[in-house]
């Protein structure tokens, strides 16, 4: 038997070479193909670097469709569930988008780059679906993950580190907004998002100007404590933030098989995503019937008693006097900057009311041996992590 | 101020015209607006030729619903009824069979032939029940759905464990090796695998054609008959019916879109630039042409839309009609025989052969055909003494790979004609006139999309409770107000009236 060489391998991002030099654990991971790092030196420090200067991640293997043409806005406002018409040009919109079922696809951001141009970024794929929901509409939907780098600059340092990067009138990008600069002749995206709930920006490059932006942002972040990071600083970060991730908190409709295994963006708490003053969008009919009929899921924020996380735990309420199940966590952390044990978990309706306490179930394991706790849980409202610098226009010198 | 129905219906087909009268004798202000200058869409008599008429889509009648007629109180007038069917043979030893007695085949074939009938004619039957009634919806809660489920199991497990075993083997699978299995006669099975396969695209190999032999016998288990006048008379009855219940019919109206307000139906807008109001719309045209082209994708969600874009409707199914100066001699027909309905189909072989280039996009070197002579039985059809030929003419492609041009057209009637001739070989010396109609023509002249006999495949992905797409089959579409009664609708194509019933009973009972 011969074995043949496969020359494909992995892909890797244009950030890559950077990444690498900087790498101490040789820890990474498949992000939907690309080679993307779980640390690269310590994923505590790197968290606390979001939190306390700034965390610079690479996220150029995000899933990007470009989306222009005639009918784009009518487009997208079908297939989302939210009322695009007031996502005007400049700003960015998170959004679900479902299907006929009214069970979630995926959620993702959309950039309306300008006047009718629009990108839409998900974690998952989604090129067959779009294409679908394009029949009979003016638009052209191009996959442009690889023709488009991605930096999420997250921290309370972060606008400082883009004023000194010479990006003049970043003071002025609100929340969700999002602008254009020169960067070396070539068109730099900057938008005012993040998966962090902190002051944060995201910026956007040709694939060729990539490794320039990098090097360039790091001498402008040498004094304000500048850090590249890996994903389980970041994914620290958005659970304090209470931002749900696809695959983890919930499973995008596609890839469920049995009914009752998908959501609905009422189950995760994203009632205020669903417009039905729009006479029609993909899941409408089904949703409207959901809010007739009630919801079978609810997605709840819990702060939990003691210190060890409550990951993969049940999730427990009275009955009658009769403890029963009623869910289960889908993340859970022991949040540093809130010293809270946190996590987020999906229960059944009608349980799991805000201000409840409930009971999560915990295993852990000391010195081989299996412990079980059951803790006491308050469903809360808020996120976990929400400073008031996360808003702040102009936001403040950190 | 434009003026207020209860409901319009888009086109006057057979199945619009029910549905329009059955909601007119509702008690409903009914407009049916007609694109062609006559109503009865692939069911009319039309002039083809100075001085001679003939049946321009469906020439025969062998599934009008009871019920429909009944709901309407049909009187239909009968040129010939219980035709005898004869399979031809070049040799001129034809076989003969009406019901479930054959002849010219031996004895055992027709033992074989009987119980076959007989068995299919149950399934028929049975399938019979719920082609009449909206079919239920699938993993649902409700009553009348389940309930509906639950009979069709029921009904199913009381034919006895062998039927049931039966119809659920057969069901899928196809004609060619049924016949093979039951009769040894070869013209006897290629005539069995045509009437499987007339008005499909589907060879005897294909799967599901035994249940579109089943589907064939849903009403008098086969047995054809030719109205008088043509099968626009029977469309004319419908509408005379419709119109005497109330109805208002407009024919040379061609509606341009349905007017959708705030996410459901608020009328329909005419070619003519008319607008007409209504909250309930009813189409009789093809699903994919309503949803699509008629009230725009924009109007509907992703998953519906990517369904109805798959909806397969391509015809196969010409037809010729021929003035003739005299009746043609066929080798051993005898006067009487030339008003019974004739086929062209050899043997098994013969009819996959005839599919085969239909799979690539040519016609049939050798076609199927489906003939009557309706003059023999029906003066008004043509001058004194002459005659018209009728004939279902398959496999005739609607995408011709080449494209379809005049000289394409002149070059299978003459592949048509040539088949004929090695039957009747003096045809070609009668023919005064000659009319083709390709499925493409079909499309363009009576808005059949693809030219399809049944508005859509009927295939088992497109039957049943996903007719014409699954989560869509109970003739309301998912926007409010808009109903579909045609041929792609729930049970499917042929002069049936089923699809317009017992769309008319939905709305009744939804709108109420
Ligand atoms: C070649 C051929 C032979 C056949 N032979 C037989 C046979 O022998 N026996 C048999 O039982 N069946 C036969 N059939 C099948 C049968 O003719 C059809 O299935 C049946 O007539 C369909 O009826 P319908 O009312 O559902 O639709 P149709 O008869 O197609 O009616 C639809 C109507 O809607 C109208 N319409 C469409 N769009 C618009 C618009 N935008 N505005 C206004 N009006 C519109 C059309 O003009 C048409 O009148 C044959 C079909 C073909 C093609």
């Amino acid at each position: 038997m011969t074995i043949h060489e496969v020359p494909q391998k992995r892909l890797t991002t244009p950030f890559y070479p950077r990444l690498t030099e900087l790498d101490r654990l040789n820890n990474w991971h498949s992000w939907k193909g690309y080679t993307s790092t779980d640390a690269l030196y310590d994923p505590e420090l790197e968290y606390f670097a979001i939190r306390n200067s700034t965390g610079v991640f690479d996220l150029s293997p995000m899933t990007k469709y470009r989306i222009t043409g005639p009918d784009s806005l009518d487009y997208i406002n079908r297939l989302v569930t939210r009322d695009m018409n007031k996502i005007k040009p400049g700003r960015v919109a998170y959004a679900v988008w479902c299907n006929d079922q009214g069970q979630i696809i995926d959620d993702g951001t959309i950039f309306h780059l300008r006047e009718g141009e629009y990108r839409l970024c998900s974690q998952e794929r989604h090129l067959p679906w779009l294409v679908s929901a394009a029949i009979g509409f003016d638009v052209s939907i191009v996959e442009e993950t690889a023709e488009v780098a991605g930096l999420a600059v997250q921290g309370p340092t972060s606008f400082s580190i883009l004023r000194t990067l010479g990006l003049s009138g970043i003071e002025e990008l609100k929340p969700f907004g999002l602008t254009h600069f020169d960067f070396e002749g070539s068109e730099l995206m900057v938008s005012r998002t993040g998966f962090t709930g902190d002051l944060g920006y995201e910026l956007w490059i040709e694939p060729a100007k990539a490794l320039a932006l990098w090097d360039a942002l790091f001498e402008a972040g040498k004094l304000y404590g500048i850090t590249a990071i890996g994903t389980h600083a970041l994914e620290m970060a958005r659970i304090e933030a209470g931002y749900i991730a696809a695959v983890t908190d919930f499973l995008p409709a596609e890839l469920t098989v049995r009914s009752g295994r998908s959501r609905s963006p009422f189950e995760l708490g994203l009632d205020w995503l669903v417009d039905f003053k729009k006479p029609t969008f993909n899941g409408r009919r089904a949703l409207a019937e959901e809010k007739r009929r009630g919801s079978n899921w609810r997605l709840v924020k819990l702060d939990i008693d003691g210190n060890k996380p409550a990951n993969h735990s049940y999730i427990y309420t009275k009955k009658n006097g009769k403890r029963i199940q009623a869910g289960f966590t889908t993340s859970a952390m022991w949040s540093p900057v809130c010293k809270q044990n946190i996590a987020i978990g999906t229960v059944n309706t009608p349980y799991g009311n805000v201000g409840d306490t409930m009971q999560v179930e915990i295993y852990y394991q000391r010195e081989m041996l299996w412990t079980r706790v059951m803790a006491d849980a308050v469903v809360v409202d808020k996120p976990f992590w929400d400073p008031a610098r996360r808003r702040a226009t102009p936001p403040g010198n950190y | 101020m434009s003026e207020r129905f209860d409901a319009i219906l888009i086109g006057a087909g057979h199945n619009g015209l029910v549905c329009a009268g059955l909601l007119a004798k509702a008690g409903k202000r009914v407009l049916v607006l007609e694109a062609n200058d006559q109503v009865g869409g692939a069911a009319v008599t039309r002039p083809f030729a100075d001085g001679y008429s003939v049946s321009s889509c469906a020439h025969l009648l062998y599934q009008l619903q009871p019920a429909v007629s009944k709901d309407l109180g049909l009187k239909l007038d009968y040129a010939a009824k219980k035709m005898e069917t004869i399979a031809l043979a070049e040799s001129g030893n034809h076989i003969r069979y009406s019901g479930s007695e054959v002849d010219g085949v031996s004895d055992e074939d027709k033992k074989s032939y009987k119980a076959f009938h007989k068995r299919m004619s149950g399934f028929a039957d049975l399938l019979q029940k719920y082609f009449n009634k909206t079919p239920p919806r699938l993993g649902t809660k409700d009553k009348k759905d389940l309930f509906t489920l639950a009979q069709l199991g029921f009904d199913v497990r009381r034919m006895g464990k062998t039927e049931m075993r039966e119809l659920l083997r057969l069901i899928g699978i196809n004609i060619f090796d049924e016949t093979e299995e039951r009769f040894s006669n070869p013209a006897l099975k290629g005539a069995v695998s045509l009437d499987a396969v007339l008005g499909t695209h589907l060879g005897p190999r294909s799967p599901n054609t035994i249940m579109t032999y089943i589907y064939r016998l849903c009403a008098g288990h086969g047995a054809v008959s030719l109205p008088s006048g043509g099968m626009g008379s029977v469309t004319q009855a419908i509408a005379q019916a419709a119109r005497d219940n109330g109805a208002v019919i407009r024919t040379g109206v061609r509606v341009k879109r349905v007017v959708v307000d705030n996410g459901r139906v608020a009328g329909v807008e005419t070619e003519g630039g008319e607008t007409l109001e209504s909250w309930i719309v009813v189409s009789n045209a093809g699903p994919k042409t309503t949803v699509m082209d008629l009230v725009q994708t924009r109007h509907f969600e992703t998953g519906f839309i990517r369904r109805v874009n798959n909806i397969r409707a391509k015809g196969n199914a010409a037809k010729l009609h021929l003035a003739l100066d005299g009746l043609p001699s066929f080798k051993g027909l005898e006067k009487k025989d030339y008003g019974q309905r004739l086929l062209i189909a050899g043997d098994s072989d013969y009819v996959e052969r005839a599919f085969n280039p239909a799979k690539y996009g040519r016609c049939s070197t050798e076609p199927v055909m489906e003939i009557t002579f309706p003059s023999v039985h029906d003066k008004s059809l043509a001058p004194p003494g002459k005659h018209v030929m009728s004939a279902i003419v398959q496999y005739v492609p609607y995408g011709l790979h080449d494209g379809w041009d005049e000289s394409a057209k002149e070059a299978f009637k003459q592949t048509a004609i040539n088949t004929l001739a090695k039957y009747a070989p003096d045809i070609a010396d009668k023919i005064t006139a000659a009319e083709l109609l390709t499925p493409l023509d079909l499309e363009n002249e009576f808005n059949l999309p693809g030219g399809h006999w049944h508005h859509g495949e009927l295939t088992l992905d497109q039957f049943l409770f996903v007719r014409p797409v699954g989560g869509a089959a109970q003739y309301a579409m998912p926007l409010d107000g808009l109903y579909l009664c045609g041929a792609g609708a729930h049970p499917g194509g042929g002069v049936m009236g089923a699809a317009g019933r017992n769309a008319a009973r939905e709305i009744l009972s939804r709108e109420k």
